[in-house]
């Protein structure tokens, strides 16, 4: 955590973010968050507000969003909880963004499995394009970051833009996707190797195979 | 013998067919949950417990066992709730999101005869704030369930009432240890808890709770439809059941996918992975539980057993069952370092061995990838671990030392090695 930091709380920061609020959407979302949770404890929602802050945020600058201090005081308020326990959560979680980033965020995993894969070769990819990480690009398109293990690890290399998980990478493959998007399209999600569905084995399951063309029902063979 | 199609829980597991509950229902699931129910609780948790089914989320403690802690009756008022962990976050790991994705239902379904098992008023599943699409399915997917009258009052006119509550992390690792899990459902940062008190006794909002696997919970449904007796049909003793094997790396076809407990590695790369990549030969090195367990050298690994007690007997462990497999061109130390990388981003800073031993271990190990070393660090490498280990709140120091041990243990000439030549290089 020690490589994180809160973007310095200024008058111009004020002046941005002082009066921020939810809109109706996200407030409708916040209030459906906070009645998950017992009467009293609505303090377990304030990961949830977070993320509806942060993409508010993003819906009003064109990026991915971020968590400016008058946000953070907008969620403690709305939460009627302590500032620093929001500040506490949001410096915590690798995935609220305590500076602004750009309107992708190119999270490539270089944890071991994909490590092994390849993601050395997609890092590289990023960079070429003129990416660096920890940094957004001149032109507010793109930020990289190395993440930690995403949990794709059969479907290694992988990297996550935005929502969407971008899966079997090659250097090629990325460079596809990333261009895609940069032209305002929406590149298939998921694995990127052709003839692939999920995660079976490449070329075909080695099990179930009836479940391919339809919903088989096992119970018969029980 | 092999696994039967017929015999595997997780059917939808590639995701060829939809998610949706009717399509679940045309497989199985959801069909007369009342019927399970009115078994009755101590019924369940017999069965669970008779099935031998261990908890899939890297312990491996029974989970029959882990449900009968609950109390069965509240003596103060408070409820009792479930909280199932989705918190997959550990490097190889990749099961429970195929579940939530393309089987939604089996782990709802699941949670609502867990819960009522353990007399829980409610469930919430904790799911990584990475998995943001499989979270939109989990949560879709509970809406259906609440719509069709299988979840809320009277759940699936059992007579029980029941809630399902998604809750989604935000990118830390440590929220996957039980009470650090819990610390993050309360809006706190995800540091875990002393113990005791344990959260059968204290845990959610200072009720009792347990913390399941999405996997544990998902396979109980199954469990109770086709009985005790046929799980534990599978595997060895103390090791039965079917698992989601998640195989990554240096194979021909990493995948992932369910297969009877204790299989032995050979067999499950032969035939669901195409082999290691550049044949048996090329093998070097196995991860075989996640990124926490020790590494296996080739040649005790191929005729291993995969299961609790058969990964442990070659000094390392089943965990998540996620198999980081490590050809002959694999920088092992690299590979190792790596994974130090990630605990020391990882840890939580509560405990001073783990948050500065971490960056410490993280930090030799960078330079004994160069071999800018001396070849006494490689012991005092060793002592630290040692030190780390069983010194911190969590069992994420543990974690963080154990894949260091397993190097040394098993490459320390390889260690030597590099320092020789480093040596010799400067010396030129």
């Amino acid at each position: 955590m020690a490589d994180r930091h809160l973007e310095p709380d200024t008058p111009e920061l004020r002046a941005r973010w002082g009066n921020f609020a939810f809109n109706a959407a996200w407030d409708a979302k916040a209030k459906a968050a906070i009645a998950r949770y017992p009467a009293g404890r609505q303090r377990s929602a304030v990961m949830a507000l977070l993320d509806f802050a942060q993409r508010q945020v993003g819906e009003e600058t064109q990026t991915q969003g971020w968590l400016p201090i008058p946000v953070m005081e907008y969620v403690a308020k709305y939460l009627d909880m302590p500032i620093i326990r929001v500040v506490e959560v949001a410096s915590f979680y690798t995935m609220y963004n305590l500076v602004p980033v750009g309107r992708f965020h190119v999270q490539v995993c270089g944890t071991t499995p994909c490590m092994l894969r390849g993601s050395d070769d997609i890092l590289a990819a990023c960079k070429k394009r003129g990416m660096h990480k920890g940094h957004t690009t001149d032109d507010g398109l793109w930020t990289l970051t190395e993440v930690e293990c995403m949990g794709n690890c059969a479907s290694a290399p992988m990297v996550q833009i935005n929502d969407d998980n971008y899966e079997d990478l090659t250097p090629e493959r990325l460079d596809a996707v990333l261009d895609a998007l940069a032209a305002g399209k929406t590149p298939k999600a998921g694995t990127q190797e052709p003839g692939r569905h999920t995660v079976e084995p490449l070329g075909g399951p080695t099990t179930l195979t009836a479940m391919v063309d339809s919903n088989h029902d096992y119970r018969k063979e029980w | 013998m092999s696994l039967a199609d017929k015999d595997r829980i997780f059917t939808n597991l590639y995701g060829y067919q939809p998610w949706n509950l009717k399509a679940a229902q045309a497989r199985g699931d959801w069909d007369n949950t009342k019927a399970l129910l009115a078994l009755g609780q101590d019924k369940i948790i017999e069965e669970i417990k008779a099935s031998g089914l261990r908890g899939r989320g890297g312990a491996g403690f029974p989970t029959g066992m882990k449900w009968s802690f609950m109390p069965k009756e509240s003596k103060d008022g408070r409820p009792s709730f479930l909280v199932i962990n989705a918190d997959e976050s550990e490097p190889g790991s990749c099961k429970d999101r195929e579940i939530i994705r393309h089987d939604p239902h089996k782990l709802i379904e699941g949670a609502l005869v867990a819960g009522f098992a353990m007399r829980a008023r409610a469930a919430y599943i904790y799911i990584r704030g990475e998995y943001i699409r499989e979270a939109e399915t989990l949560m879709a997917a509970v809406q259906e369930a609440y719509d069709a009258g299988l979840l809320g009052k009277n759940a699936a006119k059992s007579g029980y009432d029941f809630d399902v509550f998604v809750h989604r992390g935000a990118g830390a690792y440590i929220c996957g240890e039980e009470t650090a899990m819990i610390e993050s459902i309360e809006g706190k940062k995800g540091q875990p808890r002393l113990k005791p008190p344990f959260p059968a006794g204290a845990g959610l909002y200072g009720c009792p709770t347990t913390v399941n696997n999405v996997e544990s919970i998902a396979v109980a449904p199954t469990i109770l439809r086709r009985g005790a007796a046929w799980f534990s049909n599978f595997g060895r003793d103390n090791n039965k059941g079917t698992k989601l094997f998640q195989i990554s790396g240096h194979v021909n076809k990493p995948c992932v996918v369910e297969e009877a407990m204790s299989i032995p590695f050979s067999e499950l790369i032969e035939k669901h992975c195409g082999g290691i990549r550049g044949g048996r030969d090329n093998l070097l090195a196995v991860i075989p539980g996640g990124s926490s367990v020790p590494l296996v050298p080739a040649a005790e690994i191929w005729d291993a057993p995969m299961d609790f007690d058969g990964l442990r007997a070659v000094g390392s462990g089943l965990g998540t069952a996620a198999v980081i497999v490590m050809d002959k061109s694999t920088d092992i130390v690299r590979a190792i370092s790596r994974l130090s990388y990630f605990y020391k981003h990882e840890s939580c800073g509560q405990c001073t061995p783990c948050r500065e031993g971490t960056g410490w271990m993280w930090r030799v190990m960078e330079r004994l990838r160069t071999g800018d070393a001396d070849l006494a660090e490689i012991d005092m490498l060793w002592d630290v671990t040692k030190q780390v280990e069983g010194h911190t709140i969590c069992a994420l120091g543990d974690a963080a030392a154990w894949p260091i041990q397993g190097l040394i243990r098993h490459f320390r000439p390889e260690l030597e090695k590099r320092i020789a030549e480093n040596v010799r290089e400067a010396a030129e």
